[in-house]
């Protein structure tokens, strides 16, 4: 035997080296198997990327409320009948039903989207809400400060305003505490945000819910809000109910009326998704491996014919005074020597082609992003490779071990 | 050197036993140079396999070299192999991939030996036997006497106490076949024990001593009267054995 002794490798090497087509229709089948399963995998992968980046924006672990209209009679209300939003219920929510991190009021201050600073106009979404909303969109302040609890209880005139904005609008210039006309009014800009969720969440600016209320409205009228939440999926599918149930006191509807208030569980679908990729994921190891083991019976099979070829060789080299452990040692070292090899192959053309097609998908805005395999699959994939190889040639090293010199070398 | 008493060998297939050597007496001293004759089914190949240690027996005592062979494994059967004996064969039994050098060298990767030395051995030897030029050639290039002389050189360059030759000359034609005689009595002459199997009357009598073999047993080897026999058919029916 002897791993380390570079003989037995030079005695190898030279047999695979003339017997070349062989060698290589026994790697092909390998290199094939391992080469779909990086595609696979890859393209898995950029699946996954592609909606985890679209995830990314946003916390994951939300809850959505819009109000809508009464549709079950209740208590005198008919049908019909709009719901909308105080601000005391947020406060009512927020205190009365637990796991929730954050809540915040959301309204948009639509007539009029024009915002001003200096000679500078253009038209960005404005968007009022409470401070704790900056968690649910996943913000980054990159400058000042985000809107905080005091602007709120004191109805400050303060803005936070996204990069976009503030690259349109200041340039160079430090926004900081510089004054721009949001519809028509001054607010003074306290910070600057940037958003992971693409463009159009930097193209905006946001203010304090109740400031808004008493500039623009004079009402605390509003018809969404939304929640973070520390719940898992079970918890938030009792928060939902717990909410629905709080709302329809408050604002007087039938609990059991689906289209009073309307609930989106962030946390419920962003488990499906994950619970999604987790089935692709294991999906396509059920194919790469069934691939690995095609390729595997195919080597199998392929050694199994070559011992039979040389059958008249190892019964030679049984006569000179080969062991049957040598044999063993000769076949299961060429059957992994080409399984390794080829399956390398396989690995690096698969990596090849997922890296000339990555840049493709760059900046596509459709689900797929990215696709890659990471190092500890590479990893494994040898540890599976010297495995497979090792299995492959099991059976047929053990058959050539089992030939009997006297009947191999009456063969012609 | 080979001691063989009372040596029995059948062949079982199915339901059916081939009863093929039947009780083999047989002393071959070192440095002897001995031939087989017999017809095709006396029971020569199995003899030689088992004096080859290729094949096992049922009875009997098969003594080489004073070591009783039998009954162990595999393993220590190769290494008995690769110790005391050469084979040679009729078809050669050169490996195809591997040149004139590297099959000679064979049976001292083995040996464990490293190859460069393996190499160089096989060199030297093959500079002797005059098949220098033909080192780097792959069996498919060479003649037939060619291909013996590489296959004798692999029979010889791991030193054994005894060449079993296999019809040596059967694929030669007779000038080429008196050419290969000539070398294994050289062979011979150095002290090593050569047994030759052979079906041709001119080959066997370069030896010293004609066994023949009907039937599974060994008819008196000793007997000159017998040297002169052309087939088991002439054998008088009285001391035909049954």
């Amino acid at each position: 035997m002897g791993w380390l002794d570079p003989d037995n490798w030079q005695e190898m090497l030279a047999t695979l080296r003339k017997n070349r087509l062989r060698t290589f229709l026994t790697g092909f089948s390998v290199a094939w198997g391992i080469f779909m399963l990086i595609i696979l995998l890859g393209s898995g992968t950029g699946l996954e990327n592609g909606v985890r980046q679209e995830f990314e924006g946003d916390a994951v672990n939300t809850l959505w409320i819009n109000a809508g209209q009464i549709s079950i009679p209740y208590q005198g209300r008919k049908p019909g009948t709009p719901i909308s939003f105080r601000n005391e219920d947020v406060d009512a929510i927020e205190s009365n039903i637990g796991l929730i991190d954050h809540i915040s009021p959301r309204f948009n201050i639509w007539w009029n989207t024009n915002i001003t600073y200096g000679k500078e106009t253009a038209s960005f979404d404005i968007i009022c809400i409470a401070p704790g909303y900056r968690y649910l969109e996943a913000l980054k302040v990159v400058q000042g400060r985000f809107l905080n609890e005091n602007d709120i209880r004191e109805g400050r005139k303060c803005v936070a305003i996204g990069t976009a904005v503030r690259d349109a609008l200041f340039k160079k210039e430090d926004p900081i505490g510089k004054f721009i006309k949001v519809s028509g009014v001054p607010f003074q800009v306290v910070g600057c945000f940037d958003d992971s969720g693409g463009d159009r969440d930097v193209r905006r600016v946001y203010l304090p819910y109740v400031t808004a209320q008493r500039v623009y409205s004079n009402t605390d009228r509003y018809w969404s809000m939304n929640i973070t939440t520390r719940a898992d999926m079970a918890q938030s599918k009792a928060m939902e109910e717990q909410i629905r149930r709080e709302l329809s006191q408050r604002l007087k509807f039938d609990a059991k009326d689906e289209r009073a208030v309307f609930i989106f569980n962030g946390v419920e679908n962003y488990q499906q998704f994950m619970n999604l990729f987790l089935g692709i994921r294991v999906f396509i190891w059920i194919i790469g491996i069934g691939t690995i083991v095609a390729g595997i019976v195919g080597v199998s099979n392929i050694m199994m014919i070559a011992v039979r070829e040389r059958t008249r060789e190892i019964g030679i080299r049984k006569s000179i005074g080969a062991t049957p452990l040598s044999i063993i040692a000769m076949v299961m070292m060429e059957s992994i020597v080409i399984t390794t090899a080829a399956g390398y192959i396989g690995l690096f053309a698969g990596v090849g082609v997922l890296e000339l097609a990555a840049p493709l998908f760059a900046d596509s805005d459709n689900f797929f992003r990215n696709p890659e395999v990471n190092f500890s699959i590479a990893l494994s994939a040898t540890g599976i490779l010297i495995l497979a190889g090792a299995i492959a040639g099991f059976i047929p090293a053990r058959k050539a071990a089992a030939i009997r010199p006297v009947e191999a070398l009456k063969e012609e | 050197m080979i001691s063989l008493n009372q040596l029995h060998k059948s062949y079982r297939s199915g339901t059916n036993s081939l009863h093929v050597l039947k009780g083999i007496d047989l002393e071959v001293e070192a440095g002897e140079m001995v031939s087989i004759m017999g017809s095709s089914g006396s029971g020569k190949s199995t003899l030689l396999n088992i004096l080859g240690i290729l094949d096992n027996y049922d009875a009997g005592v098969y003594r080489l070299d004073g070591h009783a062979v039998n009954g162990f494994g595999e393993t220590r059967a190769a290494g008995l192999r690769n110790q005391y004996i050469g084979f040679v064969f009729q078809s050669f039994n050169l490996i195809s991939f591997k040149n004139a050098m590297e099959n000679v060298a064979l049976p001292l990767y083995y040996r464990k030996i490293g190859r460069r030395k393996r190499n160089i051995m096989a060199m030297e030897l093959l500079e002797r036997l005059g098949l220098a030029d033909w080192a780097t050639h792959l069996p498919g290039e060479l003649s037939g006497g060619q291909k013996q002389r590489i296959a004798i050189a692999r029979a010889l360059i791991a030193r054994p106490k005894v060449i079993l030759a296999d019809e040596p000359t059967g694929a030669l034609d007779s000038q080429t076949s008196f050419e290969m005689m000539d070398l294994l009595r050289e062979i011979n002459s150095t002290g090593i024990t050569m047994l030759i199997v052979t079906h041709e009357n001119d080959i066997a009598a370069r030896t010293d001593r004609i066994i023949r073999l009907h039937d599974g047993v060994i008819l008196n080897g000793h007997d000159p009267s017998l040297h002169t026999l052309e087939s088991p058919a002439d054998i008088p029916a009285t001391i035909r054995p049954n």
